[in-house]
């Protein structure tokens, strides 16, 4: 549950989402699931001259099973919080 | 800021995605495929797994500058074969001006002229390979 717990902190930053067929996303993080599923707000694609279809998408779904990547804001992360979290959760308690 | 188990957050529900039929404007949406195929429809359901039902779903195939739309009917989609979900706006333009619709023959044609363009680089490409290039 960790990673869940940690993109849940991230709703509301702009994120960019690379998916395994290498199409690359940047949108606003609107929600995300158990399974790392995510919902991107006012999406843009990075290379949009190779993927034409996309043009008119600005909300999206994308499937986790499908995500290679997702790159964060460089603020991102708080390392304390996230080092305790990370010894709790090996700890398993 | 808490690690705990769930609390409260917008769900990555698809529930936002489901069209109710009585609207005048029906919501389409473009899926698209592992395979790299694009789908268009109005989603009627959906589960856990991202198995999905669309109604009067077409396949868009998109060929250089061509495109074309197959009209192809309900469809179930199973869930592991699907990459994203994108609300398509019906303010924007679906895809650059610049690309022309065509009929179904033509972007058949014109599929299978690519099909046979990459087949042909990769055989040329194994036969070279003991060049060593790179």
């Amino acid at each position: 549950m960790l990673f869940f717990s940690y993109f849940k902190e991230l709703v509301g930053k702009e994120v960019t989402v690379e998916l395994k067929n290498d199409l690359a996303i940047t949108g606003i993080l609107h929600s995300v699931d158990q399974y790392l599923n995510i919902k991107l707000e006012n999406t843009r694609v990075v290379d949009e001259t190779k993927y034409p279809h996309m043009l008119s998408v600005k909300n999206c779904f994308i499937r986790g099973s499908v995500v290679r990547y997702v790159q964060l804001p460089p603020d991102g992360v708080d390392v304390e919080i996230l080092h305790d979290a990370t010894r709790r959760e090996a700890r398993g308690s | 800021m808490s690690w705990a188990g769930p609390d409260n957050f917008p769900s990555t529900s698809l529930a936002d995605n489901l069209d109710s039929s009585c609207l005048a404007t029906t919501e389409k949406l473009l899926v698209v495929l592992r395979d790299g195929r694009k789908l268009i429809g109005v989603l009627r359901s959906f589960d856990q797994f991202a198995n999905l039902v669309l109604q009067n779903a077409s396949e868009r195939i998109i060929v250089g500058d061509l495109f074309c739309d197959l009209p192809l009917g309900l469809y179930i989609i199973r869930g592991e074969n699907v990459v994203l979900l994108g609300e398509l706006d019906p303010l924007k333009e679906e895809l650059p001006l610049s690309m022309v619709r065509v009929k179904a023959a033509e972007i058949k044609q014109a599929q299978k002229a690519e099909q046979d363009a990459t087949e042909l680089k990769g055989t040329m490409r194994k036969r070279m390979e003991f060049l060593d290039l790179d």
